[in-house]
């Protein structure tokens, strides 16, 4: 058994150490935010938070994780609750086939959480790992900065 | 300071020092009092010209000197990450202190006021247009061996460039190395001018031996940056990251022939032995560039040197199971052992890799933290960085148990805890 902290809670698993976290998240903990794109930490649709920082979930194993803080899509807020990235994406309707949508909103959170201000250079740099196939980059990096605005403005 | 016999070596100041350079050393001292008391004799400054209008240069000329650029590897150093092309800029760090790339481009806080005499003095000799020494990053030990041909090829390319107006950082080099004078004491000791008037037939030779530097990074250097020239090609350092070595003691597993040479140099990509990754990843990129013949007379240059081979192809080991092995398989396994060849995808069988086979470990430790990712825009193959999912404890027991298990017997590394401090620290 690991006990993993997963969006503030402690959760008991019984999985191989070396299984990857993106399958003990949706096969275990049916948090089904983070997908599994290429399994390769190439696409960054199994994004998610450690400690902070974005990492791709299909590449870490979950014997690393012991005392780490994860966060996932679902730790951002709920369909009737929208967290203020995920709003944005809304807002701006910033999905083709929304596939890569989580891991976009999970990527942008570290980032502004980082750097409330991010300059659309930042954003770009700081959003290359992940990858979206219908090419909606252009609303996804919309979202980014409506997102620092209202992130802002609620401060 | 004593000698240690046993060690063959001679302690100084940390650094252990072969005695057959003991005399070098001795040597040093004696010219630096010299010269301390003369002072910094500066050399004869050369006329600053109007720079020459882009037109005045023949096209195929420039053409040639673009591939000769390539082939030098010059825009690396000399531009800043996301500046414009050979404007300076980027850091270069050495054991010495941060040196910066310097604007060469033709405008007048670059090299605009720079005559073809004083350009070629510059390769030549590692003097700038005012006669100041320049640092031995910029490899005019190696530039000196380049023809006269191409040496104005070379300045017909840059002197055709944007003028950029971009003032020279500063260096930031710790003293003693921070005196400029001093270069003059250490090209007596160690730099030969060359003076060829035309490159020879070997052009394998010509260009690894002159403008792509390659020893530049792959030759070990002394406590003084010296190149070591009775052990060329044996392996040396750059910007935190180990060259391997090109001669017979390199350690690859499978020996490498000259078309998988060729292959790594032209793409970045070998299945046998290797991704191009840190200060060689620029390198391969300008390869692909330049014209084929060339990187072949590369490749067939150092597979001469490196060893023919057959050596005998390690086995990995069966998993030893523990925490590294966990690590590995959720990590690093899921690409590294998909079963399929580097070239479709997967990624490169461990045992195979050079990172995992050389005598240290930090070039698999910088690729383990960092990833290898192509420049913005610029396509590549990618690999994630695990800088922020690993711990320190974790990195470590990974290095360790990869060299344990892919290594083929080669002895455990020692130097994980200190390269990894220093990666973490941005050394």
């Amino acid at each position: 058994m690991i006990t993993l902290n997963v969006n503030g809670k402690p959760q008991a698993v019984d999985a191989d150490p070396a299984t990857p976290l993106l399958y003990v998240l949706t096969d275990h903990l049916q948090l089904n935010g983070a997908k599994y794109g290429c399994g390769l930490g190439q696409c960054g649709s199994c994004t998610v938070l450690l400690d902070g920082e974005p990492v791709f979930s299909c590449v870490v194993p979950i014997s690393i994780l012991q005392g780490r803080k994860i966060t996932t899509l679902e730790g951002l807020g709920t369909p009737d609750n929208p967290g203020p990235v995920q709003r944005a994406f809304i807002a701006e309707q910033a999905a083709q086939c929304g596939f890569c949508i989580p891991g976009m909103i999970v990527r942008a959170q570290a980032l502004l959480e980082r750097n409330p201000s991010p300059t659309p250079q930042e954003i770009r740099s700081h959003m290359s790992p992940n990858l979206c196939r219908c090419g909606t980059h252009m609303r996804i990096l919309r979202a980014v900065e409506r997102a620092a605005r209202e992130m802002k403005g609620a401060k | 300071m004593r000698i240690m016999s046993s060690e063959r070596s001679f302690r100084f100041s940390g650094i252990f020092i072969n005695p057959a350079r003991l005399q070098n050393v001795a040597r040093f001292w004696i010219v630096l009092a010299a010269l301390v008391v003369a002072a910094c004799a500066a050399q004869q400054a050369l006329a600053p010209v109007e720079p020459p209008a882009a037109a005045s240069f023949d096209r195929a000329l420039v053409a040639k000197g673009a591939e000769l650029a390539a082939l030098g590897n010059c825009a690396t150093c000399h531009t800043a990450p996301g500046g414009k092309p050979y404007a300076g800029g980027r850091a270069l760090k050495t054991p010495f202190g941060t040196l910066y790339g310097t604007n060469i481009t033709p405008d007048e806080t670059g090299i605009g006021g720079w005559s073809e005499a004083a350009f070629r003095r510059a390769m030549r000799e590692g003097l700038d247009r005012e006669g100041r020494h320049l640092y031995p990053a910029f490899p005019y030990e190696y530039y000196t061996k380049l023809a006269d041909d191409d040496i104005r090829a070379l300045y017909a390319y840059l002197m055709t460039r944007e003028p950029v107006r971009a003032q020279n950082r500063p260096h930031a080099l710790r003293f003693p190395f921070n005196l400029r004078g001093l270069l003059g004491t250490w090209k007596a000791l160690y730099f030969r001018p060359d003076a060829r008037k035309s490159a020879p037939a070997n052009r394998g030779a010509y260009l690894a031996e002159g403008l792509a530097h390659c020893g530049a990074c792959h030759t070990p250097r002394s406590a003084l940056g010296a190149e070591l020239k009775d052990r060329p090609f044996a392996g040396g350092e750059a910007e935190g990251w180990h060259a391997p070595a090109l001669n017979e003691s390199n350690p690859a597993p499978v020996p490498w022939s000259a078309a998988q040479l060729f292959t790594y140099l032209r793409t970045g990509i070998e299945a046998q032995h290797a991704i191009a990754a840190g200060p060689m990843e620029p390198v391969v990129r300008n390869l692909a560039r330049v014209s084929e013949d060339d990187v072949r007379a590369l490749a067939d240059y150092f597979a001469a040197l490196l060893p023919p081979g057959p050596r005998p192809r390690p086995e990995a080991k069966p998993d030893s199971g523990g925490p590294g092995a966990a690590i590995y398989a959720g990590a690093c396994g899921v690409c590294h052992d998909r079963g399929r060849d580097v070239t479709s995808g997967s990624g490169l069988q461990l045992a195979l890799a050079s990172a995992v086979t050389v005598p240290t470990s930090r070039n698999l430790l910088r690729i383990t933290l960092e990833g290898i990712a192509p420049p913005p825009g610029e396509p590549g193959r990618s690999m994630p960085g695990f800088a922020q999912a690993l711990t320190d404890a974790q990195v470590k027991t990974l290095m360790h148990y990869s060299r344990s298990r892919f290594g083929g017997g080669l002895p455990p590394w020692n130097d994980v805890d200190e390269a990894l401090r220093e990666a973490r620290e941005g050394k």
